[in-house]
C-alpha cells in the first residue's frame, strides 16, 4: 500500500467561493496545511510511535545500563567502558563472535545459491507451477521450535536418523552436539531448511520483472541459457539480492533460538560453548549470571557487528555484475 | 492503489485481527483474582503457590486437594511455572522480587537459589511475625538455619530434602553375573573405589550398556559427600569467598568424574537433557546417584517408565549418606496476603502436608516428625522393586552433614557441570579441563 497525499472530496473541502478577496481565512489555511502537510505523518505515526517505544527507547537504555556494572540481585555501579574493554578481552564473548559468523557464513551462502537455483527453476513453465511454488515457502509456515526439535532428535548421537545412515554406509557417528563443526552444520540445515524458500520466492518475485526482450534479444545473439541467468538474471537481481543478503545477515547474526533448541533449552550452547552464538552469550550473561551490564554491552557490540556486517554485504553485493 | 475485491479482503483481515484482539484482552482480564462486591460476605483469599521441578515436582497435587476442601476463607492455587530450576525459574523469579510484583504469595526455592535468597531479606515477608519461630523444634539445625535471612529473621520453611542412595538396573546386574539383592549390591561398594572396580567388572560383561549415564551426576554426589567432610562447604567459604581452587572436595569430586570417563564406564549422557531421559528408555546406563527426588525423574514418563517398572531398585551409596537438592517454601514481602501466605506455607511444611507429599511423590520430609512417621518409615517403591525407600532415606537424614552454599552457587554449579560434562563427551580435553573449571568458575562468580 503506498500513502496517497492526494485527498478525496470528501476530507478536502472545496474552497468555497470568497465574497471580497477571493483568499480563504487564516483558520481555512490552517486546516487546509495541516490536512496537507501534517496528515500523512499522523497517518504513520503509529508505527513511529511503537518503533520509539520498542525499539530506539530499549536501544538508548540499553547504551545507558552498558556504562554501569549492573547486578540484578545486587550492586549498581557506574564503570564507563568498562564493560566493552571486558568484553573485548573475554576469550568466551569471542568464541560466540566466531560461532555466529561461522554459522552465518555455513548457513547463508548455500541458502541463497540454493535459493537463486529454486527460484530459476520455478520461474520455468512446470506442470503445477502454484503447487510448487508454494510448497517452498511451507517450511517457513512451522515454528521454528518444532523444526529444531526435530532437527535435534535427526542430528541425535546414539538413536539419530543421520548417524544410522552414516553407520549403514560404514561412517562412526559423529557427536553433533559435542563437536563443533558438526554443531554448526547441524545448525544451518535448520536455518537452510526454514529460509531458502522464503528468498526463492522473493528471488522469482523480481525474476519475474525482468523483461522478456532482454531475454530474446540474447538468445538471438546466440546466448545459452546458462549464460543468460549470469549476465541477464543475476545483474538484474542485484537491488533484490542486497534486500535477501541483508536480512540474512540481520536474521543470521541474530541466531538464538534453533542453537538454544539444539541444547535442550540451555543458552550455553554445547557442554563447552561450541554452538553459543552472541544472543545467546548476552542472555546467559544478562539473565543466567546477572550481569545486566556485562549483557548490555555485548548488546551493543552486536548491534556494531551486525552495521558492519551488513554494510560489508552491501557493498560486495552492489559489485554484482560489474559497475554501473 | 488498491481494487475493490482485495479491499475487501484487507477489511476481513483488519476485522478478524481486531476480533482476535479483542478475545485476547479479554483472556487478559481473567487474571485479577480479587472477586470485588458481589457475595462479599465470604469471599476467599487465593494463595499462589509457585513451584518449579520435573515429574510430580513439589508433589502438592494432593496436599492442595485437600485443603481446598475444607477451607472456605483460603484457597491454594498452584503454579507451576517450569522443569528448570537454575535456568529458568531463579533468574525470572529474582526479577519479579526485584522489581516488586508477579511472584507468587508462596515461592518454592532449591538450595542452589537460597544463599542468595538469604542475602536479601528484603524480599521476604517475616515469618516470626505470623508466629512460626515455634516451628524450629520440626526442622534439623541445619534446615532451620537455611530458612534465616542474613539478619536472622525467620523467611523459609523447609520442604524436602535429597538424601542419598544408588539407584540400579537389577536385569542388568544379574545378566553381568553381579548380585541383584539390594544389600549384597551395597556391600559390592563401601568406597568409591570398589565402584569403579564393580563398574569395570561389569563392562567386561556387557557391551551394549554402560555403567553409569555421565559424569555430571556422579560428580555431584562425590562433592556433597566430600564437601561435608571439608568443613561443610563447596564452591564458597561462609564469607562467600570463591574457594574452587582450594576446597580438595572439588579436586576430589572431579578426579572421579575424569576416572570414570577415561575408563569408559559412562554413556556420556548429560543429566536432565532429552538424550538422557532416552537413555534410561534405551537402557543406555545400569546406576544413578539418586537423591529421593531422583526416583521420581527416573520412574516418570519422561524417564525410565513404567515400561522398567520392578527393574530398578535401590542400594546404598558408596562413601556413606550425603545430601543432594531440597528446597524451602519462602513468602515473598510484595504478597498481598502475608498472613494467609504463612498459614499455607506453614500447612504445606507440617507434618500432615510433607507426608502427603511423600505419598505422593517420594520427595523426602524435612520435617522431622513427618520423616519418623510409620507411614514415611514404613514406606515402599513398587516401582524399585519394593524398596524401603523410607527407611532408606530417613536414615540418611539423620546422618546429614549440612553443606554451606554461596551466594553465587547456582551460577557457578552451572559453569562447572557444563566443563565436568565437556571432558566426557571429549570437547574439552581431560588435561585442560581443569584449568577451564577453575577459569569458568571465576567468570560466573565474578
Amino acid at each position: 500500500m503506498s500513502l496517497h497525499v492526494e485527498s478525496g472530496p470528501s476530507t478536502r473541502a472545496p474552497v468555497p467561493p470568497s465574497r471580497r478577496h477571493g483568499r480563504p481565512g487564516p483558520g481555512r489555511v490552517f486546516l487546509s496545511w495541516l490536512d496537507l502537510k501534517a496528515a500523512p505523518y499522523l497517518l504513520i505515526s503509529p508505527y513511529y510511535l511503537l518503533f520509539l517505544l520498542f525499539g530506539i527507547f530499549p536501544l538508548g537504555f540499553t547504551l545507558w545500563y552498558s556504562l554501569y556494572d549492573y547486578d540484578l540481585a545486587g550492586t549498581v555501579e557506574w564503570t564507563g567502558l568498562g564493560n566493552y574493554t571486558a568484553l573485548l578481552a573475554d576469550s568466551a564473548f569471542w568464541n560466540a563472535v566466531v560461532n555466529t559468523l561461522g554459522m552465518f557464513v555455513i548457513a547463508t551462502v548455500p541458502q541463497i545459491l540454493l535459493a537463486l537455483l529454486l527460484a530459476n527453476a520455478l520461474n520455468k513453465r512446470i506442470r503445477g507451477r502454484l503447487f510448487v511454488r508454494l510448497g517452498v515457502l511451507l517450511p517457513l509456515v512451522t515454528s521454528v521450535v518444532a523444526v529444531a526439535v526435530v532437527f535435534t532428535q535427526l542430528y541425535g548421537r546414539d538413536w539419530g536418523l543421520f548417524n544410522w545412515i552414516l553407520g549403514s554406509v560404514g561412517v562412526d557417528p559423529v557427536d553433533w552436539k559435542a563437536e563443533r563443526l558438526p554443531s554448526w552444520l547441524a545448525i544451518s540445515t535448520m536455518i537452510d531448511w526454514r529460509w531458502t524458500g522464503y528468498n526463492a520466492i522473493i528471488f522469482l518475485a523480481a525474476m519475474q520483472t525482468i523483461p522478456k526482450d532482454l531475454y530474446e534479444a540474447a538468445a538471438i545473439d546466440g546466448a545459452s541459457r546458462r549464460r543468460q541467468f549470469w549476465q541477464i538474471t543475476i545483474p538484474m537481481l542485484r537491488p533484490t539480492m542486497i534486500f535477501v543478503v541483508l536480512n540474512s545477515t540481520i536474521g543470521g547474526l541474530t541466531l538464538f533460538a534453533e542453537p538454544t533448541t539444539f541444547y535442550g533449552g540451555n543458552v550455553h550452547g554445547g557442554s563447552n560453548s561450541q554452538f553459543q552464538t552472541v544472543s545467546m552469550f548476552i542472555v546467559e550473561q544478562g539473565f543466567r549470571e546477572f550481569d545486566y551490564g556485562y549483557a548490555a554491552g555485548a548488546a551493543w557490540l552486536l548491534f556494531l557487528m551486525i552495521l558492519i556486517g551488513s554494510l560489508i554485504n552491501f557493498l560486495l553485493i552492489r559489485r554484482i555484475g560489474g559497475r554501473k | 492503489m488498491i481494487d475493490r475485491s482485495r479491499r475487501g479482503r484487507m477489511l476481513a483481515v483488519a476485522a478478524a485481527t481486531a476480533l482476535a484482539l479483542s478475545v485476547t484482552a479479554a483472556c487478559g482480564g481473567d487474571g485479577d483474582e480479587a472477586p470485588s462486591g458481589g457475595s462479599s460476605a465470604a469471599a476467599p483469599v487465593t494463595i499462589k503457590v509457585q513451584t518449579f521441578g520435573g515429574g510430580k515436582n513439589f508433589g502438592y497435587k494432593e496436599a492442595i486437594d485437600k485443603w481446598n476442601a475444607s477451607h472456605t476463607d483460603i484457597k491454594i492455587q498452584e503454579e507451576h511455572l517450569t522443569d528448570q530450576f537454575e535456568q529458568v525459574y531463579w533468574p525470572q523469579m529474582i526479577q519479579w522480587l526485584q522489581s516488586g510484583s508477579g511472584a507468587g504469595d508462596v515461592v518454592g526455592i532449591d538450595e542452589g537459589g537460597m544463599g542468595l535468597a538469604k542475602a536479601h531479606p528484603e524480599w521476604w515477608a517475616d515469618l516470626g511475625e505470623y508466629g512460626l519461630s515455634s516451628r524450629q523444634g520440626d526442622f534439623a539445625p541445619w534446615k532451620w538455619d537455611g530458612g534465616l535471612t542474613a539478619d536472622g529473621k525467620l523467611f523459609g520453611l523447609g520442604t524436602d530434602l535429597g538424601g542419598m542412595s544408588l539407584c540400579y538396573r537389577r536385569d542388568l546386574f544379574e545378566k553381568a553375573g553381579l548380585p541383584a539383592d539390594r544389600d549384597e549390591v551395597g556391600k559390592l561398594w563401601p568406597t568409591w573405589d570398589d565402584f569403579i572396580k564393580v563398574g569395570q567388572e561389569f563392562q567386561s560383561k556387557v557391551k551394549d550398556t554402560k555403567f553409569v549415564d555421565g559424569t555430571n551426576t556422579l560428580y555431584n554426589v562425590v562433592l556433597v559427600q566430600e564437601a561435608a567432610k571439608n568443613g561443610g562447604v563447596s564452591y564458597f567459604d561462609k564469607s562467600n569467598n570463591l574457594i574452587v581452587d582450594k576446597n580438595p572436595a572439588i579436586k576430589t569430586a572431579y578426579d572421579f568424574a575424569v576416572k570414570i570417563s577415561q575408563d569408559g564406564l559412562t554413556a556420556k549422557l548429560r543429566n536432565f537433557t532429552p538424550e538422557w531421559n532416552t537413555g534410561m528408555k534405551k537402557s543406555q546406563f545400569a546406576t544413578l546417584g539418586c537423591p529421593s527426588w531422583m526416583l521420581g525423574a527416573v520412574s516418570g514418563d519422561d524417564g525410565a517408565g513404567p515400561e522398567f517398572s520392578g527393574k530398578w531398585d535401590v542400594a546404598a551409596v558408596p562413601g556413606g549418606g550425603g545430601n543432594w537438592g531440597g528446597s524451602w517454601l519462602a513468602v515473598p514481602k510484595q504478597s498481598k496476603h502475608p498472613k494467609e501466605a504463612a498459614a499455607v506455607a506453614d500447612y504445606l511444611t507440617g507434618k500432615e502436608g510433607e507426608i502427603s507429599v511423600f505419598t505422593y511423590s517420594g520427595n523426602m520430609p524435612s520435617n522431622t516428625q513427618a520423616q519418623q512417621d510409620p507411614a514415611v518409615q514404613g514406606a515402599k517403591n513398587e516401582y524399585f522393586n519394593d524398596a524401603p525407600v523410607g527407611e532408606i532415606f530417613a536414615k540418611s537424614a539423620s546422618t546429614l552433614q549440612p553443606v554451606y552454599l554461596g551466594v553465587k552457587h547456582a551460577q557457578v554449579k552451572n559453569a562447572v557441570e557444563s566443563v565436568v560434562s565437556a571432558l566426557d563427551d571429549g570437547s574439552v580435553p581431560y588435561d585442560q579441563a581443569w584449568q577451564k573449571l577453575q577459569d569458568d568458575a571465576v567468570k560466573a562468580a565474578g
